[in-house]
């Protein structure tokens, strides 16, 4: 018999607490690893966590509005038939493993750099065996998006994030050509430099696009390709985010900007913002956005022209879309649809890969298996 | 990301900006670092260790050790701003700035008025502030509600490293006079600061932690004390919103008015006497401003009516603490309750 420990998770880097905001099961109810089991809320985000186990919900730790540290205990989860004795001698028997308490004290990144051309790059390799998973985020973002997603797909495979140029912690004068062909030139350019061939390549918005240039121009080398809400599949895009984004310099704009990426406003922390911020505030990053949005987004419009490509690549590719994306309209998936798998996800708006974590890391997962067997 | 402290954050920033802008000169005392001492001669970096090889980089043109005299170091400094020179003058002391006043004053802080704004005076004052060193009444004191008070004047009061390196750059790149001011206790307190060179904009203030029952507002080492006070009362299920607004002058009056008309409840800290003082300033702001949200008197928790006590125990009782921090926040929490 199972009596198995649900803790605090770690999402991303610098998560050291979590606060419970509310349980989405009660105790009695069974289980599966995929139930949306409660709500968490970090000062970056709040995110709901999957049980991860099967059984039943023995026992709630953790009540609404408390604070805890990662790794520890929030609930039980164990089949029906252990005694209440067992539960509370596991539940005071617990103790935080001293891994978890060691990784939340440590503040050293495992991101490193690669020179790719004229530029460092900033990446995160982490997970060990298989064709790489590449991932690559969109505009005015950078690697942090993953913070559901890479170390979740690194348990199975050797997962890659990494920031373009002008983003995150890469270089910000920008020095190449900067529109699809040239940034997914420089993804060629890091993965020569990490001496990866074959790589299953993952794009969310202008990452997407960027993932779909690669995929047209070497598709030999793309075992499978998954968009997230990508660019260049239509000319629709909200020109107010984008403006807004190469604009702000100040928390409360920040907030009302960002708020535009997810379908429940309430998800945006402080720390989203500040991160944001922070970025925003280097020397360089203003004109490098500001450069980007022109050569992608001139006038607000984008330019599209992608979707035959899409449909026609010899590889396994699919699309994932909220349906209530405020940045590119979901309704640009229709110009493939019946030609490429189409998942569209409720309650989503921009950031499929954080407001629907666990599901998208189940379509990644599947699609990289399928292409693997 | 790496962690360095304020005091190299500051250096850090200063040597960058040299770097990009040829124009900027660093003048004060002693600011080549260890004149008249054996070896190198910027082996000390100042008295703060803050310009430490500065000197050896960029020469003794743009790195100007003077007499002691403040009224030279600031009459100097604001003509050479005047006149095309982006200086960054150190006033060691800011207790010492009542010699230097008139230059500050009435002359760094008037010229773009009094020229018909065809003057631009790009001049940062660095100085030191507050108590806790048992340094006596005349290097103990925290007087930046005195230059907040100056029209024409912007005012800085860091407390940590990441701000401190994009706020001094700021204040480099400013066409006004800035009095930056730095905690003297505080030089080795360490956070992640990028290598980049940024800017974090002047009147933004920071929000240091969220929170619903009670807005703290606080400023430079006080945030770390109100900090401290906040992880005592989180356990007792009082969450303060702690505002830190990095600038005195300009204020970021709307992060302060918007989050006391959520919470209700204001507690301001301040190691500042209390007399039209920062804080008295604040109280006034959201009296006037978010009368209707208030639930509970405004408290403020500051230094008393009274010069630095030069003895340690009397020091230490003289300077806000965690204790009466958390002790003025659940008074205002449990009022009216």
């Amino acid at each position: 018999m199972t009596i198995a420990a649900i803790t605090m998770p770690k999402w991303g880097l610098t998560m050291t607490e979590g606060k419970i905001l509310g349980w989405l099961k009660e105790e009695g109810d069974a289980v599966g690893p995929s139930d949306e089991l409660v709500e968490i809320e970090t000062t970056k985000i709040t995110n709901v966590m999957e049980a991860g186990e099967a059984g039943t919900l023995r026992r709630i730790v953790a009540a609404p509005g408390s604070t805890l540290p990662i790794g520890a205990l929030i609930a039980v989860v164990a089949p029906q038939e252990a005694a209440d004795g067992e539960i509370d001698a596991f539940v005071a028997g617990f103790v935080v493993p001293d891994t978890t308490a060691a990784e939340a004290e440590s503040e050293a990144p495992a991101a490193r750099e690669l020179a790719a051309g004229d530029y460092r790059l900033r990446y995160l390799d982490l997970g060990e065996s298989g064709v790489p998973i590449v991932l690559i985020h969109g505009f005015g973002a950078d690697l942090n998006t993953w913070m559901f997603n890479q170390s979740v797909l690194a348990e199975r495979q050797r997962t890659i994030a990494l920031d373009l140029p002008g983003h995150g912690g890469s270089s910000k004068a920008l020095k190449g050509p900067i529109d699809g062909a040239g940034l997914a030139a420089d993804i060629d350019r890091a993965l020569a430099a990490l001496d990866i061939d074959r790589v299953h390549l993952v794009g969310h918005s202008m990452g997407g696009a960027i993932a779909l240039h690669f995929a047209g121009w070497q598709p030999a080398r793309v075992a499978s390709l998954t968009l997230l809400a990508p660019a260049g599949l239509g000319p629709e895009i909200n020109a107010a985010f984008i403006d807004g984004f190469v604009r702000i310099e100040r928390r409360r704009e920040a907030q009302e900007v960002l708020r535009l990426l997810v379908h429940d406003p309430a998800l945006v922390g402080r720390t989203m913002v500040e991160d944001v911020l922070r970025y925003k505030r280097l020397d360089g990053v203003s004109a490098a956005l500001s450069a980007i949005a022109a050569e992608w987004f001139p006038g607000g419009v984008q330019r599209a022209g992608q979707a035959e490509i899409l449909a026609t690549l010899p590889l396994p590719v699919q699309l994932v879309w909220g349906r209530d994306d405020r940045i590119i309209p979901v309704a640009h998936a229709a110009a493939v649809a019946g030609r490429v798998p189409v998942h569209i996800l409720d309650s989503c708006g921009h950031l499929p890969h954080m407001e629907k974590a666990g599901e998208v890391n189940r379509l990644i997962a599947r699609l990289v298996g399928e292409a693997a067997a | 990301m790496p962690q360095k402290s304020i005091r190299q954050a500051l250096n850090e920033a200063l040597a960058q900006e040299m770097r990009r802008d040829p124009t900027i000169v660093v003048i004060g005392e002693d600011v080549s670092g260890g004149a008249g001492t054996e070896g190198q001669r910027d082996a000390y970096g100042g008295v703060l260790g803050v310009t430490k090889g500065l000197f050896g980089e960029f020469g003794e043109a743009r790195v100007i050790d003077t007499p002691i005299t403040e009224s030279a170091i600031m009459g100097a400094a604001a003509g050479a701003a005047v006149t095309g020179l982006r200086p960054v003058a150190e006033l060691m002391f800011s207790d010492f700035f009542g010699v230097c006043f008139d230059q500050i004053f009435n002359q760094a802080a008037k010229f773009r008025y009094m020229f018909g704004g065809k003057a631009k005076t790009p001049l940062v004052i660095r100085t030191m502030i507050g108590a806790g060193r048992s340094a006596a009444a005349q290097h103990s004191q925290s007087p930046y509600g005195v230059f907040t008070a100056v029209p024409g004047l912007k005012c800085v009061v860091p407390s940590n490293a990441y701000d401190a390196k994009g706020l001094l750059i700021q204040a480099i790149r400013d066409d006004d006079p800035v009095v930056f001011c730095e905690h003297k206790l505080m030089y080795d307190l360490r956070t992640e600061v990028p290598d980049e060179p940024y800017t974090i904009p002047f009147g933004e203030a920071n929000v240091v932690r969220d929170g619903d029952d009670v807005t703290v507002v606080a400023l430079a080492r006080m945030v770390h004390y109100a900090n401290e006070a906040a992880e005592a009362l989180e356990k007792d299920g009082i969450e303060i919103e702690l505002i830190d607004p990095r600038t005195t002058s300009p204020l970021d009056e709307d992060t302060i008015l918007e989050s006391v008309e959520r919470t209700g409840r204001l507690v301001i800290v301040d190691e500042a006497t209390p007399r039209c003082s920062i804080a008295t300033d604040i109280a006034a702001l959201v009296a006037d401003k978010a009368f209707d949200a208030l639930k509970a008197p405004i408290r403020r928790v500051t230094a008393p009516h009274t010069p630095v006590p030069f003895a340690p125990s009397l020091e230490k009782l003289y300077i806000p603490s965690p204790d009466k921090i958390a002790a003025a926040v659940r008074e205002v929490h449990g009022y009216g309750k």
